[in-house]
């Protein structure tokens, strides 16, 4: 007998609103961009930390307030809504992260929280060395040529 | 197969949900609901094993059953563990079943056999799921808050029990289909009505067959979990490939939240959902005469995170109860 299951299931099946989704991501990412860029301003002006380091200072401002929203319960709402526009930043990065460790923490520091925070975000540390190691042997051997 | 019973029926039963059921339509049909997920404990897993425990001492309170043959039940965890910790509890003896999200028409299923039988007077039969702790071990961490695919469902959270004697009184269980596992294909875990509707329809058939009846002998046929989409697929998969007219059909799933309003996606899921429906909103309608035979389906998705990880596509089963109002 024909059987016509994963026709039906296709037709059945909505399409995701991607362009509506990609927009969303796209306002809301350049917001992200906005107040990234305004601590790094904030910390160059006020308080006189040189470029480099007011990068890395606007980088942990992000995580410790998407870890905090996050441990308050309503940053995983945020980021249904935004999708990329807060998954791509450190936001994401640190949510993903926080959100393990708050899923585990019953279960002990080490046996709970240790072996389970990187759970989601252990991936793009791994593939995050890689990449650099990898982009820096190709600049290191493009430069000698 | 299908096995018929002349002597066992459904006595009681006892419904307790969480805060997002008790929000949607059918509120006002549950024993009990809870504010808050955790239920006074510590850990969604504690939870659920209290709303089992809970579920069935609430039961043997309402009917005044002092002594429990058999325990028959499960649930969604590893190990059915919130089952196996809640009737350490208890003073009876217990089967544990996994059948996924047809846990509770196979636990009717077996609980009529052994009453049918007489091999034993009294029979709780349980299951219960719990959003939080089915997140946590299937999906991503409660907190998480990554977009999902409209196909994606939402694991009920409660406990539903049910006391079966030979005793005339309640909801007759006329006969059940233990159902084939089913594979079809699909690799979509945001999409279990897509894995489960097959095999919905190959009990429903199946069921038909044996019992040589027509679809219209029943007043309505009920599937567990197969939400908004899977409820289109069943009915269009039905008619092509049976023939079969599913007209007077529901999806327990698509019935228990408000589903334009609440954040449940296509609808609900679990093992709670099918019972959490049946057992307050559909008896107490057949209580009343608006349906006199029905035919439930719960579709069970035998889902494992490893599997699924090997690129494994995702069996499926659902078990069918055929239940009547007593005449």
């Amino acid at each position: 007998m024909k059987d016509n299951y994963q026709k039906i299931v296709d037709e059945n099946t909505p399409k995701e609103d991607t362009i509506n989704n990609a927009i969303i991501a796209f306002i809301t990412g350049g917001i992200m961009g906005v107040i990234g860029n305004f601590l790094i301003d904030f910390y160059e002006t006020y308080l006189l930390i040189p470029n480099k380091e007011a990068t890395v200072c606007m980088l942990i401002t992000l995580i410790f307030i998407s870890c905090l929203l996050t441990s308050l319960g309503f940053f995983d709402k945020w980021v249904n809504f935004c999708k990329c526009g807060l998954i791509i930043p450190i936001t994401g990065f640190a949510h993903a992260t926080q959100s393990a460790a708050l899923e585990y923490r019953k279960e002990g520091l080490v046996t709970g929280i240790g072996a389970n925070m990187l759970k989601l975000s252990g991936a793009v540390i791994i593939y995050g060395i890689i990449g650099s190691f990898v982009f820096s042997l190709i600049r290191t051997l493009v430069g000698l040529v | 197969m299908t096995i018929k019973y002349n002597n066992a029926y459904i006595n009681d039963t006892i419904t307790i949900t969480g805060p997002y059921e008790a929000e949607g339509p059918l509120k006002n049909y549950f024993d009990k609901s809870y504010k808050d997920l955790y239920f006074n404990e510590k850990t969604w897993e504690q939870a659920e094993i209290k709303l089992i425990k809970e579920s069935i001492d609430l039961l043997k309170e309402k009917t005044n059953i002092k002594n429990i043959d058999i325990l028959i039940g499960g649930d969604l965890l590893n190990q059915i563990v919130a089952s196996n910790y809640a009737t350490a509890k208890i003073d009876a003896s217990f089967i544990g079943i996994y059948a996924a999200c047809s846990t509770s028409t196979l636990g009717l299923i077996l609980g009529a056999n052994f009453i049918d039988k007489k091999q034993a007077k009294n029979i709780i039969t349980f299951t219960s799921s719990h959003n939080n702790a089915a997140e946590k071990q299937y999906r991503y961490p409660v907190e998480y808050g990554g977009p999902k695919p409209k196909t994606t469902t939402f694991t009920a959270t409660g406990a539903a029990s049910a006391l079966i004697t030979q005793n005339k009184k309640g909801i007759k269980i006329e006969s059940g289909t233990i159902g084939k596992v089913i594979d079809s294909k699909t690799t979509n875990v945001f999409h279990m009505g897509a894995v489960m509707a097959k095999a919905a329809a190959d009990t429903i058939y199946q069921h038909l067959q044996d019992t040589k009846r027509d679809i219209d002998y029943y007043d309505l046929v009920l599937t567990g979990d197969l939400g908004k989409y899977g409820k289109e697929i069943l009915k269009t998969y039905m008619k092509d490939k049976y023939n079969i007219n599913l007209k007077n059909y529901n999806d327990t799933g698509t019935m228990i939240y408000d589903i334009e309003k609440e954040p449940v996606y296509a609808g609900a899921s679990g093992p709670a959902c099918a019972p959490l429906v049946t057992y307050s909103y559909i008896f107490k309608e057949m209580k009343k005469g608006k349906y006199k035979k029905i035919l439930l389906v719960a579709t069970g998705a035998l889902m494992n995170p490893s599997m699924t990880n090997q690129k494994l596509s995702i069996p499926a089963v659902a078990h069918a109860v055929s239940l009547e109002v007593i005449q």
